[in-house]
């Protein structure tokens, strides 16, 4: 992951957050945390990638951790908007979620921005 | 936005807040016009704007209301724009530069548009208006948002409809009101429908068309009197013959709307009359677009010619381009009638000797195409039935291009160019969807942004989401747009967009590989193994009626309501519907009910149409504690999955009751309780033929008719669409109602398309083939389907013991951390 090496330098400078351990995220699922203020909603993909977006779906709120992910995407529960998970860009014509990077260290999630 | 006021700052005051007052100040505000003016719009609805063409899809019920808005009351003050809606304006004083509304209120402006659009036209038919009320109340126009809405209201307990004209609006009304399940006759005054847009051989064609979907046609036929004081008992023709009806509509036309601007003293001929710059030759400050205005001695009753002429007004108006100009439209347009794929454009038939005429007409088909040219150039053209040269045909005509000397080409696919070339020529800003105002300019944009799919820039654009006439265009044009690296669309007949197999070839392919996991499903079958979030659920509902036992779960693979065994509402939280088998229930169990309700602060407790008490508003958080003390087991009120059944009082207690429907309702849910399926299933069991319990609107609805004896009906409904169950079989006792009953449901779970509703299903397949199927056992099925039945039956687990041991980490953790909850207002 291109964000990794930034995420755990932000970590040693006090600027990322531990949210969880890796196996507290199912495979394929998403769980939602507060970082810094925000509501942060963290995937791990099916393929083990880490993804981190905003929680909360621009269209009606809805909580985007309680969506459905593949490869590329998260599906929102209410409304089923479609976002692209790396780049927070709605393929449904909603704005955008916000991305925030996300890395694994020690067995530990990383959420930096905030 | 607060206002701007001060220096060089100019009142600009919109009378009419339909598509063409609404679009021209969009225009306004995208040359920058939000610096330049503050802006005031009246709008007679106490709505914001919505699109006016898709009031026949809400008739129908295929859109929501909220789904035809374009700018809601929001967008107005976001931008700034003081909207003044409900508000009628009275007149205009041009010389005074104010606008008078009708409770004498006064707005000066400094640059006026008026865009009053048009009013239904009303034929002189007597009786029609009640001396005291207006309209009789049983006659409707339909025009705005709330002639809608009392026709939909007034369709629901009326049965016999007339709709006057038989025009474009007039065949969307009788579409409309058939869908609601009345008898629509349309009385059409000319010889053949449409006529505006059609030749006489097309109009008989769409005439065939019309009343293969059970709508009568009377054409030649005027109308000259409404019969019936309170209620209406019909209509009077001039030949003498008397219809019977008890609603109806007028659907004759339309008039340029001009009573303002006479009341202002502004030239009006047959509309407003303004000069290619949209002004009115009183005054250069008062504009007027839309269908109100006549320009060049043409009104307009189209869209595309409103958006041209709104540019025109916002480049004048803002500057942009002080001499644009308008300089009318060759109207050219497609559209969906009632079903019926229409494309018109130019004139009708020939005018002169020397016009050539070429038609293909196929009345057996439903299709006919027509074509005048004159002087080597096409200078009409009419389809119906089949549309597929419309884009290459308006390209010739538009652009008056050669035409190949084989003529009959032009109306076949054979020899004329192919279509991407006429694709290729359309202009960049020549309108593809009319019903949404989508240019080609914009989808090649949303191509070149990325999408790839003709669905994923239908998604991003909204083309192609009005009528969906124009989706084969769009398609088209996507393909062309992306130089040939468009990817299939999902076919219509895969089951899920992800795998590109129909559902019975899925089947087969997940049985011959013992495919048992959906991420196993994607390695095997998907292009590239690759997973799609929007196949999971429906592909984890298939595997679960594939093999009840052995599927692997896959929790992510699961909707959130299936991962939590509760329905998500608007707000993040749930709804819990304990199981309450046939709607009975006990006063230890309403108590139980009652202390979980107070000691979770549940917001709503609210009683559901299938006899059931929902809990609303519960956190994720609370939903295990809340399941240990109910301890019942779970009611499925949040699957695609066997629901409720409903039933009456039966025969322990009801005077009438000729079997005991409480009980066969208990059976039948003990024994189908929770099973998935492609959508949900509703049933009810009613004692006697009153159908106190609604039978007659179920997806499997059971009637006691005596003698111990039991209808069994399958595929009704009763939600946006109202469909009376087609009888099965009728059968001689409960254990047989029960047994053909989950006959059915395994035939719809293993055949249905995924979200196909028992309603579309049961038409679909038809209910001889299911009888002769699932009834007489023609083909052999009837023990194989019984079997998987009962295997399915046998897998059952109550959902919600998973709250005493949840199945993966978090799973109840709430998603939105900081939001307080409950979002939605408590009562």
């Amino acid at each position: 992951m291109s964000a990794e090496p930034q995420v755990v330098a932000d970590l040693v400078a006090g600027s990322a957050t531990a949210v969880c351990r890796v196996e507290e995220i199912p495979p394929g699922e998403g769980r939602a945390f507060a970082v810094a203020g925000e509501q942060v909603a963290v995937f791990r993909l099916r393929t083990g990638v880490l993804r981190a977006v905003s929680a909360v779906c621009p269209h009606r709120g809805g909580p985007i951790a309680d969506g459905q992910t593949d490869a590329q995407v998260v599906v929102c529960p209410l409304h089923a908007h479609v976002f692209d998970l790396a780049t927070g860009a709605c393929r449904t014509g909603q704005p955008p979620l916000r991305t925030f990077p996300v890395a694994e260290a020690d067995g530990w999630v990383l959420v930096g921005g905030g | 936005m607060a206002t701007r006021s001060g220096a060089g700052r100019q009142r600009l005051v919109v009378v009419g807040n339909g598509m063409a007052g609404a679009r021209t100040v969009e225009e306004v505000l995208a040359r920058g016009g939000a610096e330049r003016f503050d802006i005031t719009v009246y709008g007679e609805e106490p709505y914001g704007n919505y699109n006016r063409i898709l009031l026949s899809h809400v008739l129908q019920g295929v859109d929501d209301e909220a789904d035809i808005f374009l700018n809601t009351v929001a967008w107005y003050a976001e931008n700034g724009i003081d909207l003044r809606s409900g508000v009628r304006v009275q007149r205009i004083d041009p010389f005074g530069k104010v606008v008078v509304d009708g409770a004498g209120g006064t707005q000066p402006y400094d640059r006026l548009v008026i865009a009053t659009g048009s009013v239904p036209f009303v034929p002189d038919i007597a009786h029609l208006r009640d001396p005291r009320r207006g309209f009789h109340q049983a006659v409707f126009t339909f025009r705005t948002l709330d002639d809608t809405r009392r026709m939909v209201a007034y369709a629901r307990d009326h049965e016999r409809a007339v709709v006057i004209g038989g025009g474009l609006l007039g065949l969307e009304a009788a579409a409309g009101l058939a869908s609601h399940g009345m008898r629509v006759t349309v009385v059409h005054g000319p010889g053949h429908l449409m006529n505006a847009q059609l030749d006489e051989a097309a109009g008989r064609i769409l005439r065939r068309s019309i009343e293969a979907l059970g709508i009568e046609v009377e054409c030649g036929a005027r109308t000259t009197a409404v019969r019936g004081r309170e209620q209406i008992e019909g209509i009077e023709l001039r030949d003498g013959r008397f219809l019977p009806c008890d609603m109806v509509v007028l659907a004759a036309g339309i008039r340029p709307s001009t009573e303002i601007a006479e009341m202002s003293g502004l030239t009006v001929e047959r509309g407003i009359v303004v000069d290619d710059q949209m002004r009115v030759p009183e005054s250069d400050d008062v504009f007027a677009v839309g269908e109100c205005v006549q320009h060049r001695g043409e009104t307009y009753g189209l869209v595309a010619p409103i958006w041209e002429q709104a540019k025109v007004i916002a480049d004048v108006l803002t500057g942009a381009d002080p001499h644009a100009a308008y300089h009318g439209t060759r109207t050219a347009t497609k559209l969906k009638v009632a079903g019926v794929d229409v494309a018109s454009m130019g004139v009708v038939a020939p005018e002169r000797d020397t016009d050539e005429h070429v038609v293909l007409s196929e009345p057996r088909r439903g299709v006919h195409r027509s074509v005048v040219i004159r002087d080597g150039r096409l200078i009409g053209a009419t389809l119906l039935g089949d549309v597929g040269r419309a884009a290459f045909l308006q390209g010739a005509f538009e652009r008056g291009t050669a035409l190949p000397e084989e003529r009959l080409s032009l109306l076949l696919d054979l020899g004329g160019p192919p279509a991407e070339v006429s694709v290729a020529e359309l202009d960049d800003h020549a309108t593809v969807c009319t019903c949404n105002g989508v240019s080609k300019g914009a989808i090649c944009g949303a191509v070149t942004g990325g999408c790839r799919t003709v669905g994923s820039v239908m998604d991003a654009t909204r083309a192609g989401k009005g009528c969906g006439s124009c989706k084969g265009l769009v398609a088209q044009v996507v393909e062309w747009a992306a130089g040939g690296a468009v990817e299939e669309d999902p076919s219509a007949s895969w089951y899920v967009p992800g795998i590109p197999l129909t559902k019975a070839e899925l089947v087969e392919q997940i049985r011959a590989r013992r495919l048992l996991s959906v991420s196993s499903v994607f390695a095997a079958l998907a292009p590239e193994g690759a997973d799609d979030a929007r196949s999971k659920m429906a592909l984890t509902s298939l595997l679960r009626v594939v093999w009840p036992h052995d599927h692997v779960d896959e929790r992510d693979a699961r909707f959130v309501n299936d991962r939590v065994h509760a329905n998500i509402q608007r707000d993040g939280t749930f709804s819990v519907v304990p199981q309450m088998k046939g709607g009975v229930t006990t006063p230890e169990q309403l108590r139980t009910i009652a202390d979980v309700a107070d000691r979770y602060h549940v917001p709503l407790v609210k009683v559901t149409g299938g006899q059931r008490i929902d809990l609303l508003g519960v956190p994720k958080e609370d939903l295990p504690k809340v399941w240990r003390d109910l301890g019942m087991p779970s009611g499925y009120a949040y699957g695609k999955s066997f629901r409720t059944v409903k039933t009456c009082v039966g025969t322990d207690f009801c005077r009438f009751g000729l079997g005991d429907s409480t009980q066969l309702g208990i059976d039948l849910e003990s024994r189908y309780q929770g099973l998935e399926s492609p959508a949900k299933m509703k049933l009810a069991v009613s004692g006697c033929p009153r159908n106190c319990a609604e039978s007659l609107v179920k997806d499997v609805g059971v009637v006691a008719v005596g003698e111990g004896r039991w209808d069994v009906l399958v595929g009704g409904a009763a939600g946006a669409h109202i469909r009376q169950g087609d009888v099965l079989a009728t059968v001689d006792s409960p254990e047989e109602v029960v047994r053909l009953a989950g006959r059915f449901m395994q035939y719809y779970r293993e055949n249905a398309g995924w979200l196909e509703r028992t309603y579309t299903f049961v038409p679909r397949v038809g209910i001889e083939r299911l009888r002769a199927l699932l009834v007489e056992d023609g083909e052999g099925l009837a023990a194989g389907l019984d079997e998987r039945m009962q295997e399915a039956v046998d897998a059952y687990v109550d959902p919600w013991q998973e709250g005493a041991a949840p199945v993966e980490p978090g799973q109840f953790r709430t998603a939105l951390p900081l939001t307080p909850l409950p979002q939605v207002p408590v009562r």
